[in-house]
């Protein structure tokens, strides 16, 4: 038993749960931004495969992984719009639209794959990211063990929180899109455009969990694979949930989960080791615990999931 | 769900287009995106057909995919009316499936008629559990069921997994039990098509939620709170106990799923043995309009895509995929209220459009 509390407190555990957290914590950015404006983001697993395959389909064709990047980020926000599309301007519920678009991207890049590569399994390999180390903080000895030498969408997503909580939590522009996600009414009463920014916020969103697949599969892999995300874009949703539908929350929340993955994933080596299902247990365990106020009182925005103009059918779920 | 005063009939016809026309749409979509590949669509739809209603026996194997589907879409209609959101069906069914192996694998020697009743109650009650800590929590601290029923399929397939390695495994290289006895298993209805009883208790079950639905003060209950929380309150409904209990039933539901699986099919629990038939379930519940008895034809319609989606893949060697990225466009435009008014606007102010008057 000692030896597996050992690992969780190695330094390379927490190295590769750095690594394993950031397509979940991309992800979870994404779903706090789509829902402070309002809108359930079901559909982030699909936003993860799409990003993926899309990273890989164009390394593939030019050889260029920074080129998948940018593919990742158009499929993204594609998927983003397909998104808005139903939840806003065709009045889908919001659930259902997420649930479907989930379905219809894992049909479509599975497809894609057999269609273009003749495989259902994986796509041939690509280049992958470039690895990159950071010229002060590889000098220092932890730290350099810690963040040393990761795929750059790693630092982006450190730097990204931080950023995206000042853009939601201290500008004009964040505020606007938080009031839209608590009041549309008043938002729309104090001239703010209620569905065009939920557009915008869409799009990002979309660019944001894209990355995440492109992480996924250019940083840690160099391939696609089918379902690869196998269900991050859930545990994403639930980091946001975790975090309280902040940025920084969500990626502590996701780093969290992933250090369940990684001890899980070290403890296999050891001679006696824990039972690998009931590890992984953890992050959902945790999030169900959160979400019934056991750990913490959480709050959504309080019109997430209402169309605007609200419908005239009382008591949608 | 139907919010114009338009006669009952209309309202029906309306909502079976609206489904028809989401199906419809989807393979459309899905023929543009077979002819972009280089396929031929008509060889591709053709097979599709015949590896789904072209003889008897491709309409057996279409009904033997409908079956779990049958349940799982009934669940999710019945959360639905209830306007709750089970996406947990398809935990409901892993617990629900292992606890009925295990009953099944506890009682050799019992009646068939005993120990196959015996094994259902215990995958219900299995489901029934699984479904109803989401609904109790949700009645309770609010936690959105959506979520929690998420989070939950992830712990139900884990735990299952766990119990069948550590407990349970049969001898071999699958995380499986063992065979159930022969005693346990649903007789077949039609002998060699694997088609068993549990397409009668599905059947069955349909009856029952309809007339619950239509005729029990509890199933009034369930529409109330479904069109109106706040009224079902004020109306004097218990809407905490009601709402723990429309999830506990939905559980036991989609629990059968599982159970009916294993006794009539597999035989024995295999972990991971379910390809999804609890979100497929959503989209049953959704192209059925959430209405019990629109269920069979939903159910069939997915099943058929599965069953013909294979032989697509068999004999015109297109990959079976396509049907996954069908079923997730029926998602999006059988939940898309705004399509039908998009399409209505183009053609202009039809009977339809009148009776609608009004309404968005």
């Amino acid at each position: 038993m000692s030896d597996a509390w050992d690992v969780i407190f190695q330094i390379n555990t927490l190295t590769a749960a750095l690594r394993l957290a950031t397509p979940i914590a991309l992800a979870a950015m994404a779903g706090t931004l789509s829902e402070r404006a309002g809108i359930v983001n079901i559909g982030l697993e699909g936003k993860l495969l799409a990003g993926a395959w899309a990273a890989v389909y164009v390394t593939y064709v030019t050889g260029n992984p920074w080129l998948g990047v940018l593919a990742a980020v158009a499929a993204g926000m594609l998927v983003g719009l397909l998104l808005g599309l139903f939840a806003i301007r065709l009045r889908a519920d919001h659930v259902v639209a997420g649930v479907g678009i989930n379905i219809l991207l894992l049909g479509l890049t599975t497809w894609l794959m057999q269609v273009i590569w003749g495989s259902r399994g994986t796509s041939p390999t690509v280049t992958p990211l470039p690895r990159w180390s950071i010229p002060i903080v590889r000098d220092i000895p932890v730290l350099e063990e810690l963040v040393g030498s990761h795929a750059p969408l790693v630092y982006f997503t450190l730097l990204a929180a931080p950023l995206l909580w000042v853009v939601l939590f201290r500008t004009p522009a964040g505020l606007r899109l938080r009031m839209i996600g608590e009041h549309p009414e008043a938002a729309d009463t104090v001239g703010i455009p209620v569905h065009r920014t939920q557009y915008l916020t869409l799009l990002a969103a979309g660019a944001l969990a894209a990355l995440g697949g492109a992480q996924l599969a250019l940083g840690d892999l160099a391939w696609f694979s089918q379902n690869m995300s196998a269900g991050r874009g859930y545990m994403a949703l639930a980091a946001n949930v975790f975090g309280q539908w902040n940025p920084i929350g969500s990626l502590l929340a996701a780093l969290l989960f992933a250090l369940t993955d990684a001890v899980q994933m070290r403890i296999q080596t050891l001679p006696n080791p824990w039972p690998t299902e009931l590890v992984q247990m953890l992050p959902y365990l945790l999030t169900v615990l959160v979400l019934s106020g056991a750990v913490k009182r959480s709050r959504p925005p309080a019109a997430l999931g209402r169309h605007y103009p609200p419908d005239h059918s009382a008591g949608a779920p | 769900m139907s919010d114009g005063k338009a006669p009952a009939a209309w309202a029906w016809l309306r909502e079976l287009l609206v489904s028809l026309g989401a199906v419809a749409l989807a393979l459309l979509v899905g023929a543009g995106l077979l002819a972009l590949a280089g396929y031929n669509v008509a060889d591709a739809y053709v097979s599709l057909y015949q590896g789904s209603f072209g003889n008897i026996y491709s309409l057996a194997d279409t009904l033997l995919n409908a079956i779990p589907l049958l349940f799982t879409g009934l669940a999710v209609a019945f959360a639905f009316r209830g306007g709750l959101f089970n996406i947990g069906t398809e935990g409901q069914l892993y617990v629900a499936a292992l606890a009925t192996a295990l009953v099944a694998l506890a009682l050799p020697g019992w009646p068939s008629v005993l120990v196959i009743t015996a094994a259902l109650l215990a995958g219900a009650a299995a489901g029934a559990a699984w479904g109803f800590v989401p609904g109790f929590l949700k009645a309770r601290t609010g936690a959105h069921e959506v979520i929690t029923t998420i989070m939950l399929n992830y712990v139900a397939i884990l735990l299952t997994t766990h119990l069948v390695k550590t407990q349970f495994k049969a001898p071999g290289p699958v995380d499986q039990t063992a065979l159930i006895p022969a005693a346990a298993r649903l007789p077949e209805l039609i002998a060699t098509t694997r088609l068993t009883w549990a397409i009668v208790i599905a059947i069955a079950l349909i009856a029952l939620v309809d007339w619950v639905l239509r005729r029990s003060a509890w199933g009034m209950d369930v529409e109330l709170l479904g069109q109106n929380p706040e009224a079902a309150a004020y109306a004097g409904v218990p809407v905490q106990a009601r709402v723990a209990m429309i999830m506990a039933v939905s559980g036991a539901i989609a629990g059968l799923a599982g159970s009916t699986l294993v006794l009539g099919v597999l035989h024995r629990f295999i972990t991971n043995f379910s390809p999804g038939y609890g979100f497929t379930g959503i989209a049953v519940a959704l192209v059925a309009r959430t209405r019990p008895w629109g269920i069979v034809p939903a159910a069939v319609l997915f099943g058929a895509l599965q069953a013909g989606g294979l032989s697509m893949q068999l004999f015109a060697r297109i990959p079976s995929d396509l049907m996954t990225v069908v079923q997730g466009l029926v998602i999006l435009f059988v939940a898309a209220p705004g399509l039908v008014t998009l399409f209505r606007r183009r053609a202009g102010k039809t009977g339809m459009a009148l009776e609608r008057e009004g309404t968005r």
